[in-house]
Order: structure tokens, then C-alpha cells, then sequence
């Protein structure tokens, strides 16, 4: 720290800060909107992580950032709501649906899970279009642009340390006694459908938050954003990330976000791979990599110190951390 | 034997599975503070009555009490609160986490710090951290896996996770411990130590329900036998007048 102090103090240290500083701010204004998305999409992946370290593999999230995108900028648009009231409001509203959803639904388990939320999600995207106040297909145009990316990452460091803390609490444990066995977490004294229930809500309010917030991101809306694809690739940032830790679904966001910026550039158009079209092949190829080489995400590249203190973290004996959830899924 | 109320009592419990009658119409007492052996062949539904207990499964007929109170509708977690815990016949340990955590997971009904505490650092939170983690050291010296308190429960021997699954089960105090086999697969040096564990949970004034194959085990804790076949009971008494008993001895070996 003292030796950078001292390098910023000559001369040229000066100038090169000064083109440090220049760089970042070139970078972030010819990345801002990625980095926007990176970030709301790492908020994304964090609400699905909830579920998914239950051990619950459900797939209505994209539904219920719709259900906040729609509330939060209805209530800005009609009614003139402050953004903040508006935001908040959305998150309820989704975490309103999610409890009486979650009750019966979260009895399934496994594929027959991920099938019925997939269902919620397409009534709700039906519901949605035939609304008489949602604007039908066209969706909602003219949202005030309200978000600024200190809000988004703001909510995202929130959320880290909430899911930092959450891990060796009572109901971190819990939650995690559920996805490893549930009927043995039953005999234990953990109340299973309430912490299901529970991770289910917090995560639809948490998806609820980012979809009020993409909405006043990028002006117009409409039902098929919230559709099943965005489900699916809700769960993409999970699974390239690794669902170990709570940093798996922020690195898989980062990553398959990136992707067509990184086509953008020179060399792939050298290659004949266009940012558009291709975008699909390489997110698909990049999860076949991911699968095949890092079944526990691309978070186990880091697994050292990311998500606990390392001394505190069981060791497995080839030194192996933060051992997988991956059978928790179908289980 | 003293003539006080039994802690757990079963009255004419049956469960059947469509046709099948696994437990049908069984009555038996546990004293409070006795190891009281439940044995039988395979199949006379020692398991299902355990899962009974602990309320993994209802009853279909009868009743459950323990402690004066019906346990037979409570749903499993609400008798693990009142402190009955169990143990399982093929170990259900929670896998990857560590000795310590399926500890910690065991000591749920007994921790009160709420996540939002745990959020704002308060002291009351830190505290019940720092005690159930001592508890748990505790514990798992107490049944020899000291050495092995941050390793995961599935990379520990089958004999370790025994004992493992038996600490997690004592982790919340229970008044009342029911133990599925807990000597299957043993070698002859563990099962003397599980019944040396046995004896020293009994002798802290817990009551222990032993289902187990292991008759050396069974005759050298037990104070009392219920004696299963088909579903029904079909002995009760000391070790010494069940191993005598004519029913007994023909539902192991066969009748001539």
C-alpha cells in the first residue's frame, strides 16, 4: 500500500493515474450498459441460487422479475410513484405471488419442480399480455430511465453479504441439512416447508428487485423478456458459475453477459463469429466446457478463499473445498 | 423397575402399507431412563415403528404418547422438538457438510439466534456460535472423532459415520433416543464401544429405544425386550425371559 502511495507521488506516477483514471472512465463509458446488466443479472443468479442451494431446482424467476418489472414501472408511469416506493412494491408484489405459489408447488421436487414453475411462468406471461393495463404484447414504452449502476451494485454487495452471512446461520444450515436430506433435516427439527417456502419468497422478491430495476434501465418492456428462455438462462449464470457458493451465479452473470462485447471484438470478426447470431452457439459451447470440465462451475477455479475464510472452510482430503450441490438438483 | 408413567407408550399402533400389515396393533411401554431393546427377524417391522416414533411416517390405527402428549399427528420436526431424536439403519448423515456442521444441524432445536442477528454481528448471536461450536467439539470427543471434526461426514469410515450419526442425535440433548442398528457392520472392538456410548447415554438419565440384530449387544444393554414378529409383539420382559421365551427362540430359528 505504502510503495503504491509513493509510486502515485512522482511525476510520472501521477501521470499514470491520471491515464489509469482516463482508461476506467473510457471503459465504463464504452461498457456501461454490460457492466449494468452484469450486475443485474448477478442479482438474478443470486435469487435462483436461494432456491437452488434447498436443494430446489425451480425455474419461476424470470416470472417473478416480470411481475416487479410491470408493477414497479406501472406504479411509475401511472401513478407517479417514487422510484424507490416503485421498486420496493415490485419486489412485494412477486414475494405476495410467490407464497401462495410456493405452498403447494414446493412439495415436488426435482424435474416435476422445474416443470410446474415453468408452467407458472408461462401463465403468468399470458396473464401479463391480456392484462387491460400491461399494454398487451407491445408491453410498457417510456419508462423513466431511473436506475444508475451504483444502485445495482449497491443491491448486489447487499445481497453478498447477506449471502456471506446467511451461510453458517441457523437457517443457512438449515437450508442446507434440507438440500443434503431432507428427511433426515425433518428429524432434526427443521421445519422443511417453512425454510422452502421461505428461500422461494426471498428469492422471488430478490428477482422481483432486479426486474423493477431493468425496467427503468431500459425504457420499454414487454411480456416475452419474462418468458422461459430468461428462465433457463436465469439458471445458466448458476450452473456456469457453480452453485458451491454464493460467487458462482455472480461469475456465471459476468461471464455469459460479457459474451457479445467479447464477440464485438477484432479478432472474432477476424474469425467469421458475428455478436449477434453466434452469441447462442458460443453461451452453448461455453456451458458444454463448463460441464464437461468444470462440473462445479467456474467458481471452483477460485474455490480458495472466495466465499469463507479459508481456515474455517472443511477441507476435503485432496484438498478439495466447498464440495457441490450439483446431486441436490434431480434429488 | 419403578412404577412411573412410561415416557413413550405405544397403544395398539398399527401402519399398513396397501395390503400389508408392517406393524399391526403393537402395544408396548418405555420407562424413562431404561435402554429398551426392540428386536425381531428382518421384516417384523422394527424400522417402521421407529419411523412411527419420529413421525416420519402416520400411523394408520392407534396411538403414539410420549410425555403425556400424542405424538402420532405431530409432523417429524415438532417431536424432534419436544426431544425425540433418531438415528437411521442406512446412515443419513448430511454428506458433504463437516463433522461439526451435521453437529450444528443437529443442535437446531436448541439454537435461537435469528439470521438478522447474525447479519448485524450482534453479540447475543456470536455467543451461541461460539458455544454451539464448543458443544460440538465436545461432543464429537466424546464419541472419538475429535481428530476429524472439520473432515466431511461422507469421506469418514463407515464406523465413524456411526458414531457421527449418533453425536448429531445427542447434539440437541434428547430425552428420548431412538437408535436404528447402530452396530450394523461393525467389527466386534466397535460394537463394544457403541455399547459402552449406550450405556454412558443412559447413565445421563436419557432414555434410549435400541433396535439391533446384535444380540451381545442387545442382552449386554437392554433392560428391558420388546420382541417383534410380523408386525406383532410377540414377547416383552427382562433379556433373560426373552431369550427363554418358546415364541422367541421359533420365530429366529424356525419351528421343527
Amino acid at each position: 500500500m505504502a510503495y503504491l502511495w509513493r509510486i502515485l507521488h512522482t511525476q510520472s506516477g501521477r501521470c499514470t493515474a491520471r491515464r489509469l483514471l482516463d482508461a476506467i472512465r473510457d471503459f465504463y463509458t464504452s461498457y456501461a450498459s454490460v457492466l449494468n446488466f452484469i450486475g443485474l443479472n448477478a442479482i438474478l443468479g443470486l435469487s435462483l441460487y436461494l432456491t437452488l442451494s434447498c436443494g430446489l431446482l425451480s425455474l419461476a424467476n424470470a416470472a417473478f422479475m416480470g411481475i416487479g418489472a410491470y408493477t414497479s414501472a406501472l406504479l411509475t408511469l401511472r401513478q407517479d410513484w417514487p422510484f424507490a416506493a416503485a421498486l420496493l412494491a415490485g419486489a412485494l408484489a412477486a414475494m405476495a405471488v410467490a407464497l401462495p405459489l410456493g405452498l403447494p408447488v414446493l412439495r415436488l421436487r426435482g424435474v416435476f419442480l422445474a416443470i410446474s414453475t415453468i408452467g407458472f411462468g408461462e401463465i403468468t406471461r399470458i396473464v401479463i399480455i391480456n392484462l387491460p393495463v400491461t399494454g398487451g404484447a407491445l408491453g410498457l414504452p417510456r419508462i423513466p430511465r431511473e436506475t444508475e449502476w451504483w444502485q445495482i451494485y449497491g443491491l448486489l454487495l447487499l445481497l453478498l453479504y447477506f449471502f456471506w452471512r446467511l451461510r453458517r446461520s441457523r437457517m443457512g444450515y438449515a437450508m442446507e441439512a434440507i438440500r443434503e436430506d431432507e428427511s433426515a433435516a425433518r428429524t432434526m427439527g427443521i421445519n422443511t416447508t417453512f425454510y422452502k417456502v421461505l428461500a422461494f419468497v426471498i428469492g422471488a422478491g430478490i428477482a422481483g428487485l432486479a426486474g423493477g430495476m431493468e425496467a427503468h434501465l431500459v425504457n420499454a418492456i414487454e411480456p416475452r423478456t419474462y418468458g422461459f428462455v430468461r428462465a433457463v438462462e436465469i439458471l445458466i449464470y448458476a450452473v456456469v458459475g457453480g452453485i458451491t457458493s454464493f460467487m458462482g451465479p455472480v461469475l456465471g452473470a459476468a461471464l455469459i453477459t460479457s459474451i457479445p462485447e467479447v464477440l464485438r471484438n477484432d479478432l472474432f470478426r477476424a474469425l467469421g463469429l458475428k455478436p449477434g447470431a453466434d452469441r447462442v452457439i458460443i453461451n452453448g459451447l461455453i456451458l458444454l466446457g463448463v460441464i464437461l470440465f468444470l462440473p462445479r462451475g467456474l467458481v471452483t477455479l477460485f474455490s480458495r478463499g472466495w466465499s469463507l475464510p479459508r481456515w474455517r472452510r472443511p477441507r476435503g482430503p485432496r484438498g478439495e473445498t466447498l464440495p457441490g450441490a450439483g446431486g441436490g438438483l434431480t434429488r | 423397575m419403578s412404577v412411573r408413567a412410561p415416557l413413550l407408550e405405544l397403544h395398539d399402533t398399527g401402519r399398513t402399507f396397501g395390503g400389508v400389515r408392517a406393524v399391526d396393533g403393537v402395544s408396548f411401554a418405555v420407562q424413562e431412563g431404561t435402554v429398551h431393546g426392540l428386536i425381531g427377524p428382518n421384516g417384523a417391522g422394527k424400522t417402521t415403528a421407529i419411523n412411527l416414533i419420529s413421525g416420519l411416517m402416520r400411523p394408520t390405527s392407534g396411538t403414539i404418547s410420549f410425555g403425556g402428549q400424542r405424538l402420532d399427528r405431530l409432523p417429524a420436526y415438532r417431536i424432534a422438538a419436544l426431544g425425540v431424536r433418531r438415528t437411521y439403519q442406512n446412515i443419513r448423515l448430511f454428506p458433504v457438510m463437516s463433522a461439526v456442521e451435521n453437529l450444528v444441524v443437529g443442535m437446531h432445536t436448541v439454537t435461537r439466534a435469528s439470521l438478522l442477528q447474525r447479519l448485524l454481528y450482534a453479540p447475543a448471536a456470536r455467543r451461541e456460535e461460539a458455544h454451539t461450536q464448543a458443544r460440538a467439539l465436545a461432543l464429537l470427543e466424546r464419541v472419538g472423532l475429535a481428530p476429524r471434526a472439520r473432515e466431511q461426514a461422507r469421506n469418514l469410515s463407515y464406523g465413524d459415520q456411526r458414531r457421527l450419526e449418533i453425536a448429531r442425535a445427542l447434539a440437541s440433548e434428547p430425552r428420548l433416543l431412538l437408535l436404528d442398528e447402530p452396530a450394523a457392520g461393525m467389527n466386534p472392538n466397535e460394537v463394544r464401544d457403541v455399547g459402552a456410548l449406550i450405556r454412558s447415554i443412559a447413565a445421563e438419565g436419557r432414555t434410549v429405544l435400541l433396535v439391533e440384530h446384535n444380540m451381545a449387544l442387545v442382552m449386554s444393554v437392554c433392560e428391558r425386550l420388546t420382541v417383534l414378529d410380523f408386525g406383532r409383539v410377540i414377547a416383552e420382559g427382562t433379556p433373560a425371559e426373552v431369550s427363554a421365551n418358546a415364541r422367541v427362540i421359533e420365530a429366529y430359528l424356525g419351528s421343527e
